[in-house]
């Protein structure tokens, strides 16, 4: 595919749980070499998004589309194209590092012998030789995380979705995941969802805000400094707050109503 | 089909990854064997056949399968993996289908830890070996149907005591099917051919048919075709809990 076509495109998502609308008509496109930064509040719709587009939800209307492919339509193409990590970076506590990666590598379709020749790239790339025949439930969360990371990456996808993958990382984990985000980004499309504002300044080249299910803002992180308000630096500050941060404040509570 | 020996590899492995396997097969074998001799006196039966074994096997599966099934589905949402495994390129039916057949096999190799009973009863006396094959070949289907309703009702929630509880009543009222207590709540209401075919679902009336020497085709049609409707209805609630 060419660079900046759209590897993933949502239109008009909308997911009702009962009465409530966790997310409510989205729609966006990303290209290759680009990296998204969901932002937004707890509970405003990023994860739900992100299982829609990933095909573990079914929205209630509209379409999510992976690689040209429907996640719900033709799922197991949109699959193929998809690397995942859903929330918490879940996996079997009861597989060792190396065992639960094979398996997912075979899951993928790689051949043994592409499996090990993948993991033994991953092995390097994500640092995970100290824990490779350790069982998952003895990793920190640091590890698990990285875990997570290698899954999502074992079968080189052109779309990678990434739930909150530095949350419960220290600093350092933190600015290692990152930097690793940013070198696989000029061949991928890659949206990662925090709520830590400076990580969208580290590595996104695009945000996209969403606060109860609806987008709010959608551009670059410079776009989204514009919408600071202008603060009067002759006023004391009760709290230290960055211009990115009274940015997300001004964008989340005034649009949303509160 | 690949996709199909490597979710059967891992759950059949993750059985063995605690001791839960070693704890349910000392269990099923210790119970399974106590009953035969304590309860039902093999001995002063002084008979060369395992019926005093087969008798306890729908009543000790109803409760021991829901503990072995009762982890597939509820587990998966509990940790959160089933979103991982939902998500891969695989057809949820594979899925499921593995995921049984892992249990299943885990069934069997529980029933196989009883052969030491078949052995001996041939050592007291010439027992008719084909009988005893097919009772096997039933209790292990019968694990099947128990595991597959398990499974099914796993997909419902994620909590393991619940998904078990579940499992034991539903299996309940299959085992109890033939027999009154189900019947009498029924008969008043339904129509005549209602109660014949909740009559007929009976696991014991099915079992039993089997271990008395008659291997009805229908017996195992009957299993076999329970089996494969759970699976197909545990397909569906996984699907429907996605658009959920």
């Amino acid at each position: 595919m060419a660079v900046g076509q759209a590897l993933v495109e949502t239109r008009a998502l909308i997911k009702s749980f009962g009465p409530v609308r966790a997310v409510d008509g989205i729609s966006f496109t990303v290209g290759r070499g680009e990296v998204v930064g969901f932002l937004g509040p707890n509970g405003a719709g990023k994860s739900t998004t992100m299982k829609m587009i990933a095909g573990f939800l079914e929205p209630t209307s509209g379409s999510a589309f992976v690689a040209g492919f429907d996640s719900q339509r033709d799922p197991i193409s949109a699959r193929n194209h998809l690397g995942y990590l859903p929330e918490g970076a879940p996996a079997y506590p009861d597989m060792t590092v190396a065992d639960f990666l094979a398996f997912v590598a075979g899951m993928r379709g790689l051949s043994p012998a592409q499996g090990q020749r993948r993991l033994a790239e991953l092995v390097e790339s994500i640092d995970l030789a100290d824990v490779w025949n350790r069982r998952i439930e003895a990793l920190s969360k640091g590890y698990k995380r990285r875990v997570g990371i290698a899954q999502a990456l074992v079968h080189d996808p052109d779309v990678l979705v990434l739930d909150e993958p530095t949350d419960g990382l220290d600093p350092n984990q933190k600015h290692e995941m990152r930097a690793l985000i940013r070198t696989l980004a000029p061949t991928k499309a890659i949206i990662v969802s925090t709520h830590i504002l400076e990580e969208v300044e580290a590595i996104c080249t695009r945000a996209i805000v969403i606060a109860r299910g609806k987008m709010l803002a959608d551009g670059t992180p410079a776009d989204l400094l514009a919408h600071a308000p202008h603060r009067d630096e002759t006023m004391p500050q009760l709290v230290k707050t960055t211009p990115l941060e009274d940015a997300f404040r001004h964008i989340t509570l005034d649009q949303a109503g509160v | 089909m690949r996709a199909l020996v490597l979710i059967f590899r891992r759950e059949f492995a993750a059985y063995f990854a605690t001791p839960l396997a070693a704890v349910f097969l000392a269990v099923f074998v210790g119970v399974s064997t106590g009953m035969t001799f304590f309860v039902s006196n093999f001995f002063d039966r002084s008979q060369a056949d395992l019926s005093s074994f087969f008798t306890w096997q729908p009543w000790l599966l109803l409760v021991l399968m829901p503990a072995v099934g009762m982890r597939l589905w509820a587990e998966e949402r509990r940790l959160g993996t089933i979103e991982l495994l939902m998500t891969l390129p695989v057809q949820p039916w594979k899925i499921v289908l593995s995921k049984w057949l892992a249990a299943f096999a885990f069934a069997g190799l529980a029933l196989a830890f009883t052969m030491p009973l078949w052995i001996t009863v041939n050592w007291l006396g010439s027992p008719d070996n084909g009988v005893i094959l097919a009772s096997y070949l039933g209790a292990w289907l019968m694990a099947g149907a128990f595991l597959a309703i398990a499974s099914c009702i796993s997909a419902l929630t994620k909590n393991q005591v619940l998904a078990f509880i579940g499992a034991v009543i539903a299996g309940f009222i299959f085992v109890m099917a033939g027999f009154d207590l189900v019947l009498a709540a029924v008969r008043p209401w339904a129509p005549d051919v209602v109660v014949q075919v909740i009559a007929s679902m009976s696991f014991i009336g099915h079992f039993q048919r089997i271990t008395d020497g008659v291997f009805e085709a229908s017996a195992l049609v009957f299993f076999i075709s329970l089996i494969g409707f759970a699976l197909w209805l545990n397909v569906q609630i996984l699907d429907a809990r996605k658009a959920a």
